[in-house]
This record gives structure tokens, sequence and C-alpha cells, in this order.
């Protein structure tokens, strides 16, 4: 069993995935932070590192993006970053790249560095399907396992490829657009998980637009198996980056919001499906 | 996709899941209808009745003259809109027309691909968005003020420097938002797999007929061809049609800006290194970590980190050689050609001129070039005037 084979069969509800962009609003704050996350109950970590040019994030995450990269985060600092997670306590987790970062440091080299450093899987935000070769084997030597994004416009048989590619999770993308907080949950997440449901036994974790403890649990009751929260935590930093006690707090109380209004599985969905 | 989209190890397309579905759709359309009869007379009607081709190429005496070899200029800066991007934005408004959208976005750094867009987007009575860096905003202001006059919507993006690059980013944002009613209309030879290959495919009558032109006037193929290369959709339009004459020299002249010891210039393929940006494995200017740099050149329409794929490709091949001139011998030539030929050339154009002026002495006398004026400098006034105010000068 993969460390995410064994994180989804011990729970008894959804994941709680919350994003961080590494070193964002610095090193020091950003590991407070993460470990705090962890603290509140995070099943699985989803982390990032910052690239300039993100197409696809919306301005929240743009900004952490920033603000991490002024404060000299480059892809090494990250390892070292993750090592400490991994030394405060063993977790899950995943990694969000952009595709230009892994090139440059090298994608074997870095993917092993990764793994080392405590890692668990690796998704590439510009890097489809239809390239997935560059990134499998580099991932499977490694030792790692591979997430890729699904989405509301992505065909059945493609679907299908997506869930033979991947060997940690599916990344499902609730809506089209880029990362961000919204109002309302997207209608598209509920057809969307039922059709990965029906192809696949893969997990299948829910992401982009999650805002609320009421959006996860909607996620939720929809039977993803885990609910990615980026954009609304990255804003808390982005209200007072300058107090990091202030942040603690308010990401450990939103989280463990959350982590309560996630329902217990419904033990007769699985006979259902 | 059907295909790969490679130029060698070049090219690609390297983007977010949710983009496949509408690339695919371009990709399919894009080579149904490239054969279609209808499809090409409607093209056909729209190249010579609305944006004026063919394009004179034009023996430019006096500027041959001090230069000492034999220059002719591929006149793309007399079609509508005042340069070659029309050439481009007819042919994808039309596919997307085909294709049955209704909405039209564009990203912009000079203006011209912007304006090019919304001529467009207005005779085919479609929406049309253009993002447009703040700081080319600021500095192209007269071309923000025609694309409003002509219907289209002006989204300044703040985000990084504010330029080209910027842009391309929101753009590609914002389409991901937008993928099922809008077409991206992309304006240079880059970005993500099928869209170098259209963009090269509506240039290329550039070559065509520069190559024919050249043959009938001067009797023989040109010894060299060159193009100013930002992303590179003009060059690569004059490039395609002579790219199977060995003899004929390609050069490509990328902005130098402050010089290629600063950091402060565009050129890509000069300096650059291989990563993936925006959909593409191409050189790029990026840190050792693979972070993009920051550019800057006194033409807008160069100002970018990237370059086109399939000029990576011609470059690795030696097929095409690539070289830079910095602002100053920009300005000097732009100031020396206009008083010439009593034509105003685009900033960007004036990269390849300038990159003859440098050649003076060093080519035989019976050299023949063709260089390619893809845009008219009416854009530029402003900042020619900021960096050489005519009151301080002395002509």
């Amino acid at each position: 069993m993969n460390p995410y084979q064994s994180c989804f069969s011990k729970l008894n509800r959804a994941a709680l995935i919350p994003f961080f962009v590494i070193g964002d609003p610095s090193y020091e704050t950003s590991l407070a932070l993460v470990k705090a996350a962890i603290d509140a109950g995070a099943d699985i970590l989803e982390l990032g590192i910052p690239f300039s040019d993100p197409v696809a994030d919306g301005p929240t995450i743009q900004k952490a993006d920033l603000r991490a990269l002024k404060a000299g985060i480059t892809p090494a600092k990250a390892l070292q970053f993750i090592r400490e997670i991994t030394a405060y306590k063993p977790i899950p987790i995943g990694l969000l790249v952009y595709y230009n970062l892994l090139v440059q440091y090298g994608t074997e080299r870095f993917l092993q560095d990764f793994q080392k450093a405590g890692g668990t899987s690796v998704l590439v935000a510009d890097l489809s399907i239809d390239d997935a070769d560059e990134i499998t084997l580099p991932a499977k030597n490694a030792g790692l396992e591979t997430v890729f994004m699904a989405t509301p416009n992505t065909p059945d048989d493609r679907l299908r490829r997506i869930a033979e590619k991947t060997t940690g999770f599916i990344y499902t993308v609730s809506l089209l657009g880029t990362t961000g907080e919204r109002d309302a949950l997207s209608q598209a997440v509920r057809p969307l998980v039922a059709r990965l449901k029906r192809l696949t036994d893969k997990p299948v974790c829910v992401g982009f637009g999650i805002s609320t403890p009421q959006h996860a649990c909607e996620v939720a009751r929809a039977r993803a198996d885990g609910v990615i929260i980026g954009s609304r935590i990255v804003k808390f930093i982005e209200e007072t980056p300058d107090n990091p006690d202030e942040l603690r707090e308010n990401i450990t109380r939103f989280l463990s919001e959350v982590r309560a209004a996630l329902p217990p599985k419904n033990p007769t969905a699985k006979a259902d499906a | 996709m059907k295909s790969k989209g490679r130029f060698g190890p070049f090219g690609g397309y390297y983007v977010p899941e949710v983009l496949i579905p509408a690339l695919e759709e371009i990709e399919a359309a894009f080579e149904q209808f490239r054969q279609d009869p209808t499809f090409l007379k409607d093209l056909n009607t729209l190249y010579t009745d609305y944006a004026g081709r063919p394009t004179p190429l034009y023996h430019a005496r006096r500027f041959s003259e001090a230069v000492g070899f034999t220059v002719y200029l591929k006149r793309e800066d007399l079609l509508h809109g005042g340069a070659h991007k029309i050439n481009n934005t007819l042919g994808q408004g039309l596919l997307a027309r085909y294709m049955g959208k209704t909405k039209l976005i564009a990203e912009t750094g000079a203006g011209q691909h912007g304006l090019a867009t919304a001529i467009v987007g207005a005779l085919f009575g479609m929406e049309t968005k253009i993002f447009m860096g703040a700081t080319d905003v600021a500095r192209q202001n007269v071309n923000v003020h025609k694309m409003k006059l002509l219907g289209a919507e002006v989204i300044p993006v703040e985000g990084g420097t504010g330029t080209l690059k910027d842009a391309i980013n929101e753009a590609l944002r914002y389409w991901t938002a937008h993928v099922e009613d809008t077409f991206y209309l992309f304006g240079t030879a880059g970005g993500p797999h099928p869209y170098p290959t259209i963009v090269r495919h509506f240039q290329e009558p550039i070559g065509q007929e520069a190559r024919r032109q050249c043959l009938e006037k001067a009797g023989r193929l040109p010894d060299i061809v060159t193009a100013c290369v930002g992303g590179g959709s003009n060059a690569i339009g004059i490039f395609s049609a002579f790219l199977s004459d060995p003899k004929v020299q390609l050069v490509g002249v990328e902005g130098g800006g402050k010089g290629l010891h600063t950091t402060q210039h565009c050129a890509t393929l000069c300096t650059g290194t291989v990563g993936v940006l925006h959909g593409a494995r191409t050189y790029l200017l990026q840190d050792e970590n693979g972070q993009i740099r920051d550019t800057e050149c006194i033409s807008a329409g160069l100002d970018y980190p990237g370059v086109g794929p399939e000029h990576a490709y011609l470059k690795e091949t030696g097929r095409a050689r690539y070289v830079s001139v910095c602002d100053e011998e920009v300005l000097d030539t732009f100031f020396l050609f206009s008083r010439m030929e009593g034509i105003l050339p685009a900033l960007e154009s004036t990269h390849a001129l300038a990159w003859l002026r440098q050649q003076k002495g060093l080519l035989p006398h019976n050299t023949i070039a063709v260089a390619n004026l893809s845009g008219r400098g009416d854009k530029d006034i402003d900042i020619v005037e900021h960096h050489r105010p005519l009151t301080a000068r002395s002509l």
C-alpha cells in the first residue's frame, strides 16, 4: 500500500488536504503555518513551489508565489522545507509544481531528492496526460506516486487514461478556470466525481474554489476521497502576512471547522459503486 | 491531439489539462479547413480586398547605397492595421467563425496583434477582449485607443512586469474559464501546439510572395533574408518560403536592449537556455532555477522572454542564425531610414534594418538582402520622442 492508500483506507471521512505555497510569506512563517495545519488535523499536504508564471493559478496564489519568490525560495530550499516538515511529523506530501522548475533542476534528480526529503507524489500543473511519459518513469524510479488532473470538460476516454497513469490520487478540478476562492461550489463537481467513480477505483480528491466548511462538506457528500483547500488558506496569509501568531490561529480555526464539517463516509455508498 | 506539434525537440503543448479539449478542437478545425476550398476562397478574398495583399517588394535604393549592397523591403507595413499581424488574425478569426465561436480573446505586446484582432472582431461581429500588460498599455496608448474605437475591450494586466508574457499568462487563465465559447487568437508563432503551426501557416504568404517577387525583380533568389524576432511570427512567415533554398541565409534579429552584457534585453535565442513556458519547450530567458526573467527592450513587440519553437529548431539545426542589435542602434537606424526612404518603420522591424546597416563593408556589393518590414512606426513616435526628443537633436 502506498502512503495515500493507507491514509484513505484508515479514514472514515474525506481526507483534509490543505495547500500552501512553500515559503509564503517567508520560510520560517510558512514552516510554522504548515506545522499548525498538521496539528489542526490535515491528513495530507499539498505543497507548491513558487513559479514566476503560474498560468493555472488565480490572483491569490499568484501573489503567494511572488511573496515566496521575494523571500528567496528556490527548489533547493523547498526541498529543505519538506525535510523539516516530514521530520516534524510523517505525513503524505503531494507536490504541485510547474514543469520548467523540474526541467531546470533535472526531473530525475529533483524527484529523487524530493522522495529522499519525504515527499509522496508529484503533480505537474502544465503537463497533461499526453506527456505523462516525461514524468511517470522518473517518478516510479524515485519511488514516488503520480497525480494528474481531471477537469469537467475531460471526456470519459481521457479520464480512463488519466486514471491509468495515476498511482496516487486524481486531482479533480471542480470547475473550468484557475485556482481561487468562489462563493458557491461549482455545479460541475458532483457529475465529474460520479463519472470518475464509475470509471476508476483510484482515489478522487477535489480542489479549486473550495472556500468554506460547507463547500468541503458538499464535496465529501459527492463521494470525494479528499478535499483540497488552497486559495482560502493562502488568503489568510495575504491578509495578515506580518502577524504569524494571528495567522496560525486563523488557519488552525478554519481547518478545524472544515474537518468538523466533513461527514462520516456512508458505508452504503461503496456498495452503490 | 493528432500531432505532438514538435519541431525537433522543441514545441509540444505543455498546458494544464483543462485546455487540452480546446486545443484539440482548434487542431481538428485547422486540419479540416486549411484545405477547404470555401475557407481558402474566403481567406484569399479577405487577404486581397480587405488587408491589401500581395504587399510590394520594394527596392530601397537610398538605404541600399548607404549599406553598400542591395536591400529589398517586404512591405508588410502597408497592410491594413499597419503590420503583418492581420495575416494571422484574418486566418484565425475566419477559423473561429467556421468553428462557430462567438468570442475572441488575444494577448498583445506592442498592441499590433491586439489591434489586428480588434479589427477582425469588428469585421466578423465577434465580442473581443484584448489582454495587455499595464506597462505596454502606457507606452502604446495610441493602439489602445484604436482597439477601443473598434469595439474591443482592453484589459490591462498588472502582474509581473506588465508586458507581453504577463498578458499571455492572463489570457490563458481567462481562457481556462471560458474555453467553451471563446477562441484564443494567439498572436505569435509560439505557445502550445497547434499555434506555432497555425500562425506560421497564415504568415506564409509573406515568404511566398517575397520569393516570387525577388525572382521577378532581381532575377535570382536573395543571399540574405532577415527579419526581427520577438515571438517570431513575421520571421517564420518570411523564412518559411526559403527553408529549402540552402544558399539563402536566414537571419533573425532579436532585441538587444541595453546590451547583451546586461539583463535588460530580450535576445532569447542569442543568450537563453532551453525550458518550458506558455505551452512550448523552447529557448527562454530564465534564471538557474527556471524562474522567468524580466526583459527590457525599446520595442514592446519584441519584449518577450521566450520565442517560437520553430525558431529554436532552426537555430539548433543551423538553418537560421540569430543575432541582436541594441536600442541605440535601432534608434540611429530609425532616424536614418525614415529620412532616407520616407518610411517610418516600426521599432520591431527596425531591428532587421539596423543589423543590415552593421553589415556595411562586410558583404560584397552584389549581395541581395530582403528585409521584412513587418510594420509601420506610427505607433512608436512617442517612444522615439521620449528617447530622442526632436527639439534636442541637431539634424
